[in-house]
């Protein structure tokens, strides 16, 4: 078995509405000296076998289908054991 | 005539889109999302809603659901589809629009009258308004802020594939106030506000968004 993780990302770019809120939310906490927060999100996939190439050009071929929307997101995938 | 309307697992505004159709004086058909057929109908409408909890991605899910497959393929042949607020969502997703949708910029979910400009009359679904007619149409959504690179969004305003556009005040964010766009074609047309539940003086702002409805019936008689 082997771990893979991909995290997506909102474009740098694109508005994170998400990433703002809880930028604006750490001040109020007494958390200071924060200059930007984005909120993206972190897949872990655990597979059969090894991270052979072909495996990870499936892992690929997810993260650009279903688990990111290219339009908005940038994604990067991870081999984590 | 004959028009689908896809319930997913959470759709909301399915009931309301039936109902538009039939005032408009149309044969509502409901579709459902597991199975892969469209029981011949002459244009779908993907109604407003939460299909799949909208987890993941609102309309990733309910993208490669059966149903969608269909829809797809038959909107590449011409068959008219209207995406409202969550339908609009499922048609970025499935490449079948350009752009995403994504959460209001002020991060606040709207339940508005909203009015409207419609901007293009050559669409399936806005054959029945006056280019440059500005309407009063129900909009309610959390992530609604249509969004598109620079080129995109030049491509679509230089080939008349805007819509329809936000006036007095944008309610969510989008770019160059978008409300709705359409495929090059003109058959699938995406938008945010909800036309069907403009459809009736006694529950709603006005009858405003039935012609809609009238206009794609009157598009499958052309």
């Amino acid at each position: 078995m082997v771990r893979v993780v991909v995290d997506v990302m909102p474009k740098p770019e694109i508005l994170d509405p998400q990433g703002k809120a809880v930028h604006g939310a750490l001040p109020r906490l007494g958390f200071s000296g924060v200059v930007d927060v984005r909120q993206g999100k972190r897949f872990e996939l655990e597979l059969e076998g090894e991270a052979t190439e072909d495996r990870l050009a499936e892992v690929h071929q997810m993260a650009e289908t279903l688990l990111s929307n290219p339009v908005i997101e940038n994604y990067a995938v991870t081999v984590v054991e | 005539m004959r028009i689908g309307v896809v319930t997913f697992p959470g759709s909301l505004d399915d009931v309301d889109a039936a109902r538009a159709v039939r005032l408009a004086g149309g044969e509502a058909v409901a579709l459902w999302h597991g199975e892969a057929d469209l029981h011949g109908v002459d244009a779908v409408v993907l109604p407003g809603g939460f299909s799949y909890g909208d987890y993941l991605r609102c309309g990733a899910i309910s993208r490669f659901s059966p149903v969608m497959e269909q829809v797809v393929e038959q909107a590449a042949g011409g068959m008219p589809v209207l995406g409202i607020c969550n339908g609009f969502q499922i048609l970025c997703e499935s490449h079948l629009l350009p752009g995403a949708l994504i959460r209001n910029e002020r991060r606040r979910f709207g339940c508005l009258d909203q009015r409207v400009r419609i901007e293009s009359t050559r669409t399936a679904w806005t054959s029945r308004y006056v280019a440059g007619e500005e309407v009063t149409i129900v909009l309610k959504n959390g992530e609604g802020c249509y969004v598109a690179d620079a080129e995109t969004l030049d491509r679509l305003e230089g080939e008349g594939r805007v819509v329809a556009r936000y006036v007095a005040g944008n309610p969510n964010g989008s770019l160059r106030d978008i409300a709705g766009v359409s495929n090059e074609r003109g058959n699938v047309v995406g938008l945010m506000p909800h036309p069907e539940h403009a459809v009736d003086d006694l529950c709603g702002p006005g009858t405003d968004g039935l012609g809609f409805f009238t206009s794609v019936l009157r598009s499958l008689v052309s």
